[in-house]
């Protein structure tokens, strides 16, 4: 019986966490309207298109934390999970 | 012709790789096939025609109809009227949709929408069919329930669409003499653009304060109180525009009379030399071709996953004509957002695959208060699968904790990008 729970719960799991081949792309879209389509800033905010994933992700966490001080940073890095982070500092590191 | 899957084989596993690199080839298993019409070219519609094409790798076709020959911005026209920025500068064309992007636009206007039969009727161009809809009429105004405003638009400016009425306005504001009295009225919200009334009052009484120090600001708010960046908004009027400018809540206009551009309000009369009526909103009349109740009259109800129209399928709606989820404004960085959250859904959906299950948007308005110092209002907003909407995300987002130039720049950056995101 336990057995079976567990199993349900794991196949719910999955199913809940199926994730779109293109989540990473969706989450780094919600970025665009202020570092560029893909990551080009054409203004004074910074491109993301190709820096190092550890890079971005270093960054995201120090204004998370407050660290490195931020006009607006802080408040955005705060409204996505880490695993989303993740996703968005591989995209834009993969853009050229 | 070359279909993709040809396209790939006969370009061999060098290009194959080069696309998963640039994250083209993972647009799911099967490429999403099929046109969709995309009503309204503003920071919803426009968003979406490109992000459909570049996200289907030039698999689907696209249409833009808009009724505009130029995109002009919303965001940013409060600089115009102040005389701090010029209409060429809030003013994109539509060119690189078309060139960059090959979406097909149609300079037109929607006559009738048959849902059922999935396709479209134009002014000009006849019918369209469809796959996929996409309307992003943004609001239209309520005019007749401001009792003689019907008509008198060219005198009493709303300003409150960018474009000839912007120009207008700032033409009235030039215009007035020293000492006399530019009066706003807000409608109760919702409206389009949270923080923008007070914007364009900080904007004009900056103008005034320069050149014609004797006039007047009146802010008739139909509202109990500001209905954005509060704190920040009354720092600046009672700071740079104390004796200029005056804040009046509760102030619900019934009716004007352009003769004498007198405002009725409940309890006074208020006479003035300009008179910038902001109506009460709706959402674009091309929502009320479709078969479905607006909500309050006003708003159309969707499917957050998908943006799609509840009641109608297959017809998409984005943007300020939306009834919003929780804490979501009417924007155009929202629109920009939602319009990837259903060009992502739809590719998915001609493709037979589920829509993304776990969306993401976010929102930032920045405000000048001068011309030098800005504003933020920032919030994300997840998808919760068990409420079917968007939540806004606790500890995250917030304000600028003050007035600050540093935003100014940012702000700047923001409208640049933003423009060519949707545009470029
Ligand atoms: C509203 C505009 C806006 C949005 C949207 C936005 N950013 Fe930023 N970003 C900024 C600003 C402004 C800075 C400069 C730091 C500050 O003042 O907050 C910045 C800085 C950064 C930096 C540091 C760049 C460097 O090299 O110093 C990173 C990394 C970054 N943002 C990532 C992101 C990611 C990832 C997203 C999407 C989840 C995002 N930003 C969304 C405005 C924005």
């Amino acid at each position: 019986m336990r057995h079976k729970i567990c199993l349900l719960l794991l196949v719910c799991a999955a199913i809940a966490h199926a994730q779109d081949p293109n989540l990473a792309r969706n989450l780094a879209a919600t970025c665009a309207n202020c570092h560029g389509t893909n990551g080009k800033s054409i203004g004074d905010n910074k491109s993301l298109a190709g820096e190092p994933k550890e890079k971005i992700l270093r960054k995201l966490q120090e204004f998370r934390s407050g660290e490195k001080p931020s006009s607006i940073m802080q408040q955005i890095a705060n409204g996505y999970t880490d695993a989303q982070l993740e996703l968005i500092a591989s995209y834009f590191a993969e853009r050229k | 012709m070359l279909n993709r899957r040809d396209f790939l084989k006969t370009a061999g596993l060098a290009a194959a790789g080069a696309m998963a690199v640039s994250g083209c080839a993972t647009t799911g298993r099967n490429g999403a096939r099929g046109h969709i019409v995309v009503v309204g070219g503003g920071f919803g519609g426009a968003t979406a025609a490109k992000y459909l094409r570049m996200w289907s790798n030039a698999g689907v076709d696209v249409t833009l109809v808009e009724r505009n020959a130029e995109f002009v911005s919303c965001p940013m026209s409060n600089l115009v009227i102040g005389g701090y920025r010029q209409m060429s500068d809030i003013t994109v064309s539509y060119a690189n949709l078309r060139d960059r992007h090959g979406v097909r636009l149609l300079r037109d206007e929607v006559t009738a929408i048959d849902a059922a039969a999935q396709k479209i009727r134009l002014a000009k161009n006849g019918e369209l069919k469809y796959d996929r809809l996409i309307l992003s009429p943004g609001i239209d105004f309520m005019i007749g329930a401001v009792g003689g405003l019907e008509g008198n638009l060219e005198t009493i400016p709303h300003a409150w669409k960018a474009g000839p009425q912007t120009a207008l306005l700032r033409q009235q504001l030039e215009a007035m003499p020293d000492g006399g009295i530019f009066a706003m009225h807000i409608p109760k919200a919702p409206f389009r653009c949270p923080p923008g009334p007070y914007e364009r009052a900080c904007m004009v009484a900056s103008y005034l304060k320069m050149h014609k120090p004797r006039s007047k600001v009146l802010v008739l708010d139909a509202n109990g109180e500001i209905q954005s960046k509060k704190a920040l908004f009354t720092k600046a009027f009672e700071t740079h525009y104390k004796g200029i400018l005056e804040y009046l809540p509760n102030n619900e206009l019934r009716s004007v009379d352009a003769k004498t551009r007198t405002a009725m309000l409940d309890f006074e009369n208020v006479k003035a030399n300009v008179l910038n009526v902001i109506p009460p909103q709706r959402a674009g009349q091309v929502t009320s071709m479709l078969d479905v109740p607006l909500i309050n009259d006003r708003w159309v109800d969707v499917d957050w996953l998908t943006m799609e129209a509840k009641g109608v399928e297959r017809v998409h709606v984005l943007g300020d004509a939306l009834f919003p989820a929780p804490t979501m404004p009417k924007s155009g960085h929202m629109a920009n957002q939602q319009a990837k959250v259903a060009a992502a859904a739809i590719l998915n959906l001609l493709a037979g695959e589920p829509p993304n299950g776990e969306p993401v948007v976010m929102n930032t308005c920045y405000s000048y208060v001068d011309p030098k110092a800005v504003v933020h209002v920032a919030s994300v907003h997840q998808y919760d699968a068990t409420k079917n909407t968007f939540l806004p995300v606790k500890g995250a987002g917030g304000l600028s904790p003050a007035a600050n130039e540093l935003e100014a720049k940012y702000a700047a950056s923001w409208a640049k990008n933003i423009w060519a995101d949707m545009l470029a």
